[in-house]
């Protein structure tokens, strides 16, 4: 019988190798020089030109414009080489050139170097964008991947990490305290990015700092406005997780779009620290804006381990996570902790909204993405478990920046996916969860 | 308490002695046969029986530093009801969970029936005869107690996909089974919930209703966990008599109780656990005098029914 | 604002094709969920895999139509598999993220730039259903009174129909058995189940499977619906419309679904057609909603519909209430 299913599988495995063989051995197809998924009235634009060691301009080079991960359009290089991509508006991209598109030996001069991460765009701008390309004799190391390229993306990952990690940690927090797994989590990020955009800009032209804190504070008040309207009351009428869990979808949904009606569907950009140059620290370039956010975000994680092992409350979250009901029985006010869980979730949520906004984009289904990469996160260390959520998110950024070394940009977001899917099935109560008992 | 449950319970209690006292005065046949096979066994932990359908090997199963379960030699005689004892956390329950495949152990080997089951999937073993019920009953909420009974039969054409697609070809075993459950409906006080869901249920019907439903499956073995918790006295003596009869049938009970009058009177056989490991074996009568017992059980067992009452 | 004609355009949502294909979907949903007890959110997943297994069979292996939509289901049953091996075996709140998650690795395969020469990438594929229009055996319009239906629209809407009701006979059949009755008590409790010889594990995976046909097959409908598909048509939200149709219609109940996607696309093209009616004459000032605006209204409406419905009924218009009361967990 086991036999029989594993050479089930190996055969499925097979087909869908077969399935897929076509596809990765064609070279795409020369897509349209200006794609779709930008809309027409785009302003912003990103355009270069592509020449050789010699000057000569280069045809038939395909140049990819990506935004965390997502494909914004693609061109090919006409006779004179320039290539051009519209955007949906103002912010930072990523260009790749395809490599495998250039002549014989003419490579680009830097190792990575077909890829120019952090190509800002201010409002209304068309961003030139240059590729050194050299006669293919690579500087260091051979074939192998470049050391610096590592370092980068490890840095990248981290800081990637470092955001998710601190909007994950409440949404471990809820499902510890109230078994709830929130699908409204990342509407929480939405909304504090989204509070800061407004607060920042005008009329209001707030500093970013103080939008920052204030968007957190609407954050938690909104997460504890939930927690007090809907989940609370809910708990007393006896409903099943099941039931909340879809709840907290439909909350989702209805948050979401009530956002995309107010904020509207195109991608803004903080006003202040949107463009900075790059500082180069040995082989890794960071902006400092970009620096400050990890070491605060590190400093947030750092500061919530500090809460939960050394205050008061934090033992009492602690407490409520391990066993709800003894917890109840020695006295700990149950609800006022699990309050104190949204609220504190809620505002971390959003201070994590604005540093993916800053670093990033601001946009309706921001949250909902990272939603996703939160759960891989929480999943990845162990459902319930502050501490694994906040490892599990680090290492589902480090995958997502690393398996650019060998995969399309756009695919970033589905390795981390794919990643979680598969420690599920080595170790299904995640790296730091524990068994639960039968019987 | 009023007064007036008080004495309820006293002369509850009284009566629930005397049918005891009968039971022990008379023993079944299936009491005297395991008597008998047990007759030359001597009372030392791991001891050999001359006829064992369970046998445990060096099975043991940590919890972080918790040794839940260390049992180095253990064996079940075929046709008797063993009672296995001891404190609360014991491993009486995870040493169920092991040896019905619910939960892997840490290592170990052990046999059902003369075959190897070790690291079998727990549906499997149920399949090959050897059936549980659970310490914290799990009723099939919203299946109606006949179809929560009719679930545990085996070999149902109808359960296969595409079969089931055809009626004609399982209507007749359906209406056998039916049958079947409703006769262990009535046997076991519940023929009047019979198309109730299960989840209406109070906590002690549950516990019949999981012991009928295992039933179903017609097993040789049968392991019991508590299953007289929160049934009523009266009710429990009628359990009892179910129980004995099943051996008497030739089924094999492993129960675990907590009750000592209802160990003694009942089982033909006692394993005592602590702290994972099995301290001691033996007739009820040589466990009640062991004092390796009387240390890690009796003695915090009666000790708390006295400050109790 | 004409309200004759807003209350037509609602009943012809409720009836039409996209009914349909939503209830068929649904109806495999609640072979997972409501008989099963499997969360499953990727649904969606299963509709692509249908979706492009048709389109891809049609335009790169010249199949004919009929074979391709066997050959998305065949995907169908190869996702469950690679799905349900890892992830079956896991408590039901890591299922529901697991397959969601499925379903968005999905799309981004589908979409990726490497798989375009295939898929068709972000731009997807188009005409590839001209078989099925051209044995359309319409001839004329059906009117009824201010209702119309065209050639094309009937024949998608009988074989949309055909195809679900059918679905819809198989899942009583099958329910109605004792292998329905495993499957129902693996939903309420699987180590009681695995306690009494089930193989839980093969049972949840044969209702994967089939949840899983079914939703390909919707996938398959949609495809031929529109004659043109893209991944980013497959996001996680038509996951959980079919949530709200199901739970509408009543989880666990053969009909529940198809009940459900004809209430829930009558209330959903009415609003829409409300609304922009109300637009045009002028009933809500313009800065308070643009017309763009009206897809995150509809949206957000099925947020809310989802969450009320949750609270105040969660067994759906033909649940059974006493059955839900039990569902503590
Ligand atoms: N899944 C688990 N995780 C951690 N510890 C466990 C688990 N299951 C059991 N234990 C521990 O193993 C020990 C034995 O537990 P077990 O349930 O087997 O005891 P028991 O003898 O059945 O007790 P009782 O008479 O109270 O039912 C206990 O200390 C318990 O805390
Ligand atoms: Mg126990």
């Amino acid at each position: 019988m086991t036999a029989r299913l594993w050479a089930a599988i190996a055969a499925v495995l097979l087909g869908m190798l077969l399935l897929v063989a076509p596809a990765g051995a064609t070279t795409p197809a020369a897509s349209s020089p200006v794609s779709a998924g930008a809309s027409e009235e785009a302003a912003e634009t990103v355009q270069g030109t592509v020449r050789d060691p010699d000057r000569e301009p280069l045809e038939g080079i395909t140049i990819t414009v990506t935004q965390d991960g997502e494909e914004i359009g693609s061109a090919v290089t006409d006779a004179e080489g320039s290539w051009a991509v519209p955007l949906p508006g103002p912010g930072s991209y990523t260009v790749t050139l395809d490599v495998s598109g250039l002549p014989e030996g003419v490579a680009p001069r830097a190792e990575g170097g077909e890829v120019l991460d952090g190509v800002t765009v201010r409002p209304g701008a068309s961003q030139g964008v240059i590729f050194q390309l050299g006669t293919g004799e690579v500087e260091e190391g051979g074939a192998a991947i470049p050391v610096a390229r590592v370092l980068q993306l490890v840095v990248d990952g981290i800081k990637f990490g470092a955001i998710i990690a601190i909007t994950a940690v409440g949404l471990s927090l809820v499902f510890g305290t109230t078994k709830l797994i929130n699908f409204a989590h990342g509407e929480f990020v939405t909304i504090g990015a989204v509070t800061a955009y407004f607060l920042s800009t005008a009329p209001g032209n707030l500093p970013i700092v103080l939008a920052a804190v204030l968007a957190m504070a609407v954050g938690g008040a909104v997460a504890g406005g939930v927690e007090v309207g809907l989940w609370r009351p809910l708990r007393r009428r006896g409903a099943g997780l099941i039931q909340m869990f879809i709840v907290a979808i439909g909350l989702s949904l209805l948050l979401r779009h009530l956002i995309l009606i107010v904020f509207g569907s195109r991608r803004q950009q903080y006003d202040e620290y949107s463009l900075q140059t790059a500082w180069t620290l040995g082989p890794v370039r960071i902006t400092p804006r970009d620096l400050v956010i990890t070491v605060l975000a590190f400093a947030i994680m750092i500061g919530v381990a500090v809460m939960l092992q050394r205050t008061r409350i934090g033992t009492a979250m602690r407490a409520v996570n391990d066993n709800k009901d003894l917890a109840e029985a020695s006295g700990i006010d149950v609800q006022r902790v699990i309050l104190v869980v949204w609220v504190l979730g809620g505002a971390l949520a959003a201070i994590g909204g604005v540093f993916f906004g800053l670093t990033q984009a601001i946009y309706s289904e921001m949250g909902f993405e990272l939603l996703l990469l939160m759960f891989a996160g929480v999943i990845l260390g162990g459902l319930g478990s502050a501490y694994g959520a906040m490892l599990g998110s680090l290492v589902i950024g480090l995958v997502s920046q690393l398996s650019t070394l060998w995969f399309p940009a756009s695919l970033a977001y589905m390795w981390a996916l794919l990643v979680m899917i598969i420690v599920l099935l080595v170790r299904p109560q995640g790296i730091l969860g524990r068994r639960e008992r039968v019987g | 308490m009023s007064d007036d449950r008080h004495e309820d319970l006293l002369a509850q209690r009284e009566s629930v002695h005397e049918q005891e006292q009968e039971r022990e005065d008379t023993p079944s046949v299936g009491a005297r046969r395991a008597a008998a096979a047990l007759a030359g066994v001597a009372n030392v932990p791991g001891v050999a029986k001359p006829d064992a359908i369970l046998v445990a090997d060096d099975m043991s199963r940590h919890f972080g530093g918790v040794r839940a379960v260390e049992v180095e030699h253990l064996e079940i005689q075929r046709g008797t009801i063993t009672a296995l004892i001891g404190p609360n956390g014991a491993g009486k329950s995870t040493f169920f969970n092991l040896t019905t495949g619910f939960d892997r152990p840490n290592s170990g080997r052990w046999s059902f029936d003369g075959k190897d089951i070790s690291g079998a999937p727990s549906f499997r073993i149920a399949r090959q005869g050897m059936v549980r019920t659970f310490q914290l009953t799990k009723a099939l909420t919203r299946l109606t107690s006949l179809e929560n009974l009719m679930l545990g039969a085996t070999g149902q054409r109808g359960e296969r996909l595409l079969t089931s697609l055809l009626r004609p070809t399982w209507a007749a075993q359906e209406a056998g089974i039916r049958h079947r459950a409703e006769e262990l409906l009535a046997r076991f006080n519940l023929a009047h919930m019979r198309d109730e869901f299960a989840g209406t249920m109070s906590g002690g019907q549950r516990k019949l209703l999981e012991m009928a439903r295992a039933l179903m499956v017609q097993p040789d073995m049968i392991l019991l966990d508590e299953p007289m918790a929160g049934v009523n006295p009266a009710l429990t003596q009628s359990l009892l008599g179910h129980i004995e009869a099943l051996r008497d049938e030739g089924m094999t009970i492993v129960l675990v109780e907590h009750d000592m009058d209802v160990i003694m009177s009942i089982s033909d056989w006692v394993v005592c656990f602590a702290q994972g490991k099995v301290i001691a074996e033996g007739r009820p009568d040589d466990i009640r005098r062991d004092t390796a017992v009387i240390d890690a059980y009796l003695g915090t067992h009666r000790s708390l029914q006295e400050d109790q009452t | 604002m004409d309200v004759l004609a807003v209350l037509s355009v609602a009943v012809r949502g409720a009836l039409g094709p996209e009914a349909a294909i939503y209830a068929l979907a649904a109806i495999g949903l609640n072979i997972h969920f409501g008989y099963t007890g499997l969360l499953n959110f990727g649904q969606v997943g299963f509709m692509l895999v249908g979706a492009y297994g048709t389109a891809i069979s049609v335009l790169s292996f010249d199949a004919p139509l009929w074979a391709g939509v066997l050959v998305g289901m065949a995907c169908a049953v190869v996702l469950a598999l690679i799905l349900g091996i890892p992830t079956l075996r896991l408590r039901g709140d890591y299922l529901a993220i697991a397959t969601i998650a499925a379903a968005e690795v999905l799309r981004y395969l589908y979409r990726s730039s490497f798989a375009e020469p295939v898929t068709g990438g972000v731009f997807g594929l188009v005409q590839f259903a001209g078989e099925f229009y051209a044995v359309n055996p319409y001839t004329a319009p059906l009117e009824l009174g201010p209702l119309r239906f065209n050639e094309r629209a009937l024949w998608l809407m009988t074989v949309a129909w055909g195809i679900t009701f059918l679905a819809a006979g198989l899942v009583w059949l099958l329910v109605h058995s004792p292998w329905g009755r495993v499957l129902r008590a693996v939903r309420e409790d699987e180590d009681a189940a695995r306690s009494l010889g089930k193989n839980v594990f093969a049972y949840k995976m044969q209702a994967l499977v089939l949840g899983g046909v079914l939703g390909a097959l919707a996938g398959s409908l949609l495809a031929i619906n529109s004659q043109a598909i893209t991944p980013d048509a497959f996001i996680p939200i038509i996951t959980f419309y079919l949530w709200t149709i199901m739970i509408l219609g009543g989880a666990s109940r053969v009909l529940g679904p198809i009940l459900g996607s004809i209430v829930f696309w009558f209330l959903l093209t009415f609003l829409d057609a409300f609304l922009r009616g109300a637009m045009s004459a002028g009933w809500i000032p313009g800065f308070l909603l643009a017309p763009s605006d009206i897809g995150a209204v509809r949206f957000a409406a099925v947020g809310l519909g989802l969450m009320l419905l949750m609270v105040f009924r969660p067994a759906g218009l033909i649940g059974n209430q006493k059955e839900l009361r039990l569902d503590v967990r």
